[in-house]
């Protein structure tokens, strides 16, 4: 058996989005600034793909932004709003401390250049309060910039709250939510986000496009100079198949959220109790405000790529916030925020799900997840100190 | 892909897992904190290895690591296993990946280790410039 449990990297191309995809690349190849009817086709079907980003979000079609994926509407989400502030003479952007990179390298180069950044801190649980934002804000606070869900542990973050601290306070709000569109319900609207970003291949769409959206009063920094395309904030010939895919994938998650949702966290909390039964592990992130297919653990004693290596070889694909997995000497940065110690940190594993699932390969999860950790445990000078009492077991 | 076939293979079939109750000389380098440790338990008799085993906490490339070093040193003499190098663990293993090298220093360093602490039990003279003050370089 094989089970696909890593949609929060990435989620297989649904086939609708594949369909308009091919039928845009069949159809409609014209370039939509072109002037003539073969470009002018082009333009009409991009600006149907607008219209309907916008319905979906709760906005208008011209504060849609197609972007090249959530990576760079959060660059441009960031950087536009510092530029507002700088010109207004605030320089002071609250932001928390498990955000994606996307944004925490984005506020680091801001940082560089004199402005001042206060990442939040996260509870236990990985969220951060609204109340915790609004004893942050000051009279130079530019941007609130907060993740709607976390990808790592899944926790989802008092978004519509923390909207309504920032509008009463005159603060620009962008949200991260890549993770959560077409996963949870969204409306930018009713929320009070100014500004948001997401990606189409975490909802079945495909890699490499997302979009930005920002109200429409917010004057945009372009990040890509050139044309005049998307409003003259975004340059180059807008890549439409990729748009058209995404929008349809969209489509289609937000049509089926209620029942995907049910049916995955229903998935999902069969796994965490499954796993919850291995000695000495412990779920990251809450129990119950997280996204409905993400699920998080650390297990001590053992090092999460050994640990994936092991699940790839049964069919098991995962991931992990591991050192030796994140290409960086430190494990992951979301799971020592939230006060997991290094050597507990190491031993991650990350199962994120989707309505694919079905209930045996989570049972087949469920199956196998233990005796690996067990065979690794065996072997683990680390796990034996801690059996031994010579070491103290932290979870 | 990430590792070479030799580096799979021994991770996944690992060569020696286990202890040795009653070792001669035991060698224990890296930490939890960085995320690996390596441990190694040797029989000696007369300056030779008759048996060696290892435990591993770490990621793929140290549990290979640590196979392939005690599969060179079984059976040899203890001057040959103190001139075993990083590089000849890493070569044997057909290359780590540049990130992951730190993991044949660490066996490199666990066999010194054990050796030493074989050397020390026993009252052995020995130069102590072929013991390096164990790093864990990738740590910080």
């Amino acid at each position: 058996m094989t089970v696909y449990a890593d949609n929060a990297a990435t989620t297989k191309t649904s086939k609708t989005a594949v369909a308009a995809m091919v039928d845009c690349m069949e159809k409609y190849w014209g370039n939509p600034s072109s002037l003539h009817t073969v470009g002018q086709e082009a333009a009409e079907v991009l600006a149907d793909a607008r219209e309907r980003a916008a319905k979906i979000l709760g906005c208008e079609a011209r504060e849609i932004y197609f972007t090249s994926g959530g990576s760079e509407a959060d660059n441009q989400a960031i950087i536009s709003a510092a530029t507002i502030g700088e010109r207004k003479g605030k320089k002071h952007i609250i932001s928390t401390s498990i955000e994606h990179h996307a944004v925490l390298h984005t506020l680091k180069r801001l940082e560089k250049k004199g402005f001042e950044i206060t990442l939040l801190p996260v509870g236990v649980d990985g969220i951060v309060s609204a109340e915790q934002v609004e004893n942050a804000l000051r009279e130079d606070t530019c941007l609130v910039t907060i993740m709607y869900a976390n990808n790592e542990i899944g926790s989802i973050q008092p978004i519509a709250e923390i909207g309504e601290v920032c509008k009463n306070h005159g603060v620009l709000f962008h949200t991260d939510a890549v993770q959560a569109a077409g996963h949870v319900h969204i409306d930018v609207k009713e929320q009070n986000i100014d500004m948001l970003s997401l990606a189409a291949h975490k909802f079945h769409g495909p890699r490499g496009v997302g979009l930005l959206y920002a109200k429409k009063t917010i004057p945009l920094t372009n990040i890509i100079d050139g044309g005049a395309q998307e409003r003259g904030k975004r340059a180059g010939t807008e890549n439409m198949p990729a748009i058209v895919g995404m929008i349809a994938a969209l489509e289609e998650a937000v049509s089926n959220l209620d029942k995907n949702s049910a049916y995955v966290s229903a998935l999902r909390d069969r796994l965490i109790e499954g796993l919850s039964k291995i000695p000495h592990s412990a779920l990251n992130g809450d129990r119950n405000k997280r996204l409905p297919g993400n699920v998080s653990f650390c297990f001590e004693g053992i090092e999460g790529e050994s640990l994936l290596l092991l699940l790839d070889e049964k069919g098991i694909y995962a991931s992990s916030g591991s050192a030796c997995t994140s290409g960086s000497l430190d494990p992951s940065h979301v799971l020592l925020a939230i006060g997991r110690p290094h050597e507990v940190a190491h031993g991650s594993l990350r199962l994120s799900i989707c309505e694919e699932n079905t209930r045996e390969e989570i049972d087949y999860i469920i199956e196998n997840v233990p005796k690996v950790v067990d065979y690794l445990r065996q072997m683990s000078p680390l796990w034996h100190d801690l059996e031994e009492g010579k070491k103290n077991h932290v979870i | 892909m990430l590792y070479s076939e030799k580096v799979m293979d021994h991770f996944k079939n690992p060569r020696n897992v286990g202890i040795i109750e009653d070792a001669d000389g035991v060698g224990e380098v890296g930490n939890a904190k960085c995320g690996d440790i390596m441990k190694i338990y040797l029989k000696i008799e007369n300056d030779i290895i008759t048996d060696v085993k290892f435990n591993t906490f770490g990621c793929g490339s140290a549990i290979a690591s640590s196979s392939m070093a005690t599969e060179l040193i079984m059976g040899k003499p203890l001057s040959q296993a103190l001139e075993l190098t990083n590089k000849a663990v890493a070569e044997a293993l057909d290359g780590l990946p540049a990130h992951k090298l730190h993991c044949s220093v660490l066996a490199e360093e666990a066999i010194k280790s054990a050796i030493k602490d074989y050397y020390d039990k026993n009252g052995i003279e020995y130069d102590k410039e072929l013991f390096r003050e164990v790093s864990c370089e990738h740590c910080h």
